[in-house]
């Protein structure tokens, strides 16, 4: 029973993480088509701008240590605003349109400048932002198994950001006009749509989640170089799983992968590290767009 | 179903694509290739990815420091005399990060193109597999300064040019065993949670056989296998609560082990329990309150915490802290050794001033008991290539008033007693119960 209980909070928790990894990068592909193969240094610049806060609040007794909660989520959007708008306006915006295997190029070389910046930045020795990982205290199950509360709060965090992405796309003018982009981006602009502010829209936020993804996760590593990389896989993984694009997939995909890697770690740990690919085989076998993803015909 | 393949073929498309990039590396090489009379020394460690903070950094800092004083003759006897039989040294420092493949051809664009003297260098098991061979057929001194894996001379039976300055994982994982069964004789059940590569898994078959040789009656309860570089181990966490060990063993490094002691200590997972890093000793100076005292933390030998008294670590210790602002650990130290190393040997035969040959380098290389930092060196395994080195653990302790770490307890092991004799195989040795092992 114990095991039970384990997988599925273990299964929850770590779905969570991946969606919030993902869901910037789904929503990206999803309404500018752009595969951002440097949401991963997005998610890297989060964590080590919350480290670097959080350390600094710390070390210079700001006093109570529960305001340190709200820096992560701070950290995260101002750094994911600037560098997102500075992408976006930067270079993204001169090349809407372009075709999408250029675009992975372009954001991977993008990838490959800001792996070498936050270098630059923080060095090479890691960072931590270890203190709110410990605030929230513990949660037991049974005799032996107990549970940060932090990482239950990622849960919720996780279905909250979920509802709101989907409240905005579903329940909002914005979201209709988003959708009508998404749909078809050359009957939106013939209709008065202003799709480069919502690209550039839809960058930012993308990229702000992502910095979110990694100021939340920063309490709980050693934020050093190449998070990143490590991330981008298995953001990647997911949102193929969920289908490109859907922010329900990601969710979906999210959840599955998570489940997945939790029943492996708990009854086979040998095939851990094979079973999210084995889930994306799979998936992808049965759905090849995806479990949410859309067939559409190609124009010509 | 047409536009089904469509999407598929679409979705495979950028797939392949964005995976190739992800896996690919950027590649870098430069051709300067000169005899100017310096002795060029190829140097390898990871200056990018994630071994290159507790790792690869510290080496490169090690050896910058080493070949600089070591030009300026700066460095305490028996090294007073200027570089490498009084030639310059030259550093030529590369990148080891980019996988087996992409390190094979550095390793022989360094040889063949920048016609380096001598190579030092590898961390990664995967890289010194790759590279051993490659040195035999190239013909050039190659010195591992790292390098955990016991496969070394399995690979190369009958080395010439290959060296290692360094220990492997047995004798970490067999010091290991004797330390936990001498200091907590009343452990029952054991659990291990290593990185899912050769690395993780020689270190969890060495430690839980030498373990359950030595206390036959221990029971393993959980096996764990995350990726390398995972970061996030709360399903591990999870299983090894609910296995509730007795002790738990890691060969974790890096921020790989920060991280678990970070999210493993926030559950209570170590609550009650004994803990072993095998290669804990880099993370000391950021541990602080974050692992508990009593931690058994191991150095990979006589280095960083560990390090004795001499006149050598009483010069390198401070030389390091005053330049790099951080104390030396077990990498700095390794890096510096395998260059006294070469330096000893190349001195041994060549006349002064001369360049010394490569015959003469690993002639005096093979057999040597040379001084460093870390004590004396003897290279006395795999007919004189292998260092043999005593290894010492230690129980961690953090004062939070003064905010420094201590290391309590500390037990040292002979070479002779955790390293298995030429010849033998290391589980063989292990199941045999030791045969000719001299622990005192």
């Amino acid at each position: 029973m114990t095991t039970l209980i384990a997988i599925l909070i273990d299964g929850a928790i770590y779905a969570s993480w991946l969606f919030l990894v993902a869901a910037g990068m789904t929503i990206i592909y999803g309404v500018m088509r752009v595969l951002n193969m440097a949401h991963g240094s997005f998610y890297a610049i989060g964590a080590y701008s919350a480290a670097s806060l959080v350390s600094w609040y710390f070390s210079s007794d700001q006093g109570n240590p529960y305001w340190s909660l709200l820096i992560l989520p701070a950290c995260a959007i101002v750094a994911g605003a600037i560098i997102g708008l500075f992408i976006e306006q930067g270079l993204l915006r001169f090349l809407h349109g372009r075709d999408e295997i250029l675009m992975v190029i372009v954001t991977y070389a993008l990838m490959l400048i800001l792996e070498d910046a936050t270098k630059l930045i923080w060095g090479v020795n890691p960072y931590f932002a270890y203190q709110p990982y410990k605030l929230l205290g513990q949660t037991g199950f049974g005799e032996h198994l107990r549970f940060a509360n932090y990482d239950l709060m990622l849960i919720g965090i996780a279905i909250v950001i979920g509802l709101v992405a989907w409240a905005a796309l579903n329940r909002t003018n914005k979201g209709r006009l988003l959708r009508a982009v998404i749909h078809d981006r050359e009957i939106a602009i013939a209709m008065g749509v202003n799709v480069n502010a919502m690209f550039a829209a839809t960058f930012v936020i993308g990229a702000i989640l992502g910095a979110l993804a990694g100021a939340l996760t920063a309490p709980a590593i050693s934020v050093s170089p190449g998070i990143g990389v490590e991330v981008i896989v298995l953001a990647f993984a997911v949102i193929v799983i969920g289908g490109l694009g859907s922010i329900g997939g990601a969710a979906a995909g999210a959840l599955l992968v998570g489940l997945a890697r939790s029943f492996a770690v708990h009854i086979a740990p040998e095939i851990e590290l094979f079973v999210i690919y084995g889930v994306m085989f799979l998936v992808l076998a049965i759905r090849p767009q995806g479990l949410f993803g859309q067939t559409l015909a190609r124009r010509i | 179903m047409k536009s089904k393949l469509r999407i598929s073929h679409h979705t495979l498309r950028l797939s392949v694509i964005a995976a190739t990039l992800v896996l690919s590396t950027t590649m870098s090489t430069s051709a300067n290739a000169a005899d100017n009379g310096k002795y060029r020394i190829g140097v390898v460690t990871f200056l990018s990815g994630a071994a290159a903070g507790p790792f690869g950094v510290p080496a490169a800092n090690s050896a910058r420091l080493i070949v600089e004083a070591l030009n300026n003759g700066k460095v305490p006897a028996p090294y007073a005399k200027k570089g490498i039989n009084g030639l310059e040294i030259e550093m030529v420092l590369l990148d080891e990060n980019g996988g087996a493949t992409k390190q094979t051809e550095e390793f022989r664009n360094l040889v063949q193109r920048q016609k380096v003297d001598a190579v030092i260098g590898y961390i990664s098991s995967g890289d010194c597999l790759a590279i051993a061979p490659a040195a035999e057929e190239l013909g050039v001194p190659t010195i591992f300064f790292d390098c955990g894996t016991s496969k070394v001379f399995e690979v190369v039976k009958n080395p010439k040019f290959l060296f290692r300055t360094g220990l492997d994982a047995v004798v970490d994982n067999i010091a290991a065993a004797r330390y936990v069964a001498e200091t907590r004789p009343n452990i029952k059940t054991i659990a291990g949670i290593e990185q899912n590569y050769s690395w993780g898994q020689e270190s969890w078959a060495d430690f839980s056989q030498a373990f359950g040789r030595i206390k036959p009656e221990i029971k393993v309860v959980s096996e764990q296998w995350p990726k390398l570089g995972q970061g996030q181990y709360g399903a591990e966490i999870s299983a090894l609560s609910v296995a509730n060990p007795d002790l738990i063993h890691s060969s974790f490094w890096g921020g790989d082990m920060e991280a678990l002691m970070l999210q493993g200590g926030a559950r209570g997972l170590f609550d009650k329990k004994t803990v072993v890093l095998t290669g804990g000793e880099t993370g000391m100076e950021h541990f602080k309150g974050q692992v508990a005292n009593g931690t058994i933390l191991g150095g990979r030998g006589p280095f960083g915490a560990f390090s004795p008294k001499n006149a050598l670590n009483d010069w390198f210790r401070p030389a390091f802290v005053a330049q790099f602002k951080e104390s030396p650990t077990y990498p700095a130290y390794k890096m510096a050794q395998a260059i006294l190393g070469l330096k000893s040997a190349a001195e041994k035969s060549a006349k002064p001033g001369v360049m010394p040959s490569t015959d003469q380098v690993i002639q005096g290389l093979a057999g040597l008991s040379y001084e460093a930092p870390s004590g004396t060196v003897k290279m006395a395994r795999s007919n004189g290539h292998q260092a043999v080195q005593s290894i010492s653990f230690g129980e961690y302790q953090f004062d939070a008033k003064s905010g420094k770490a201590t290391l309590s307890n500390v037990k040292t092991y002979a070479g002779e007693c955790v390293m298995p004799p030429d010849g033998t195989v290391n589980a063989d040795w292990i199941k045999a119960g030791f045969p000719g092992a001299k622990c005192n």
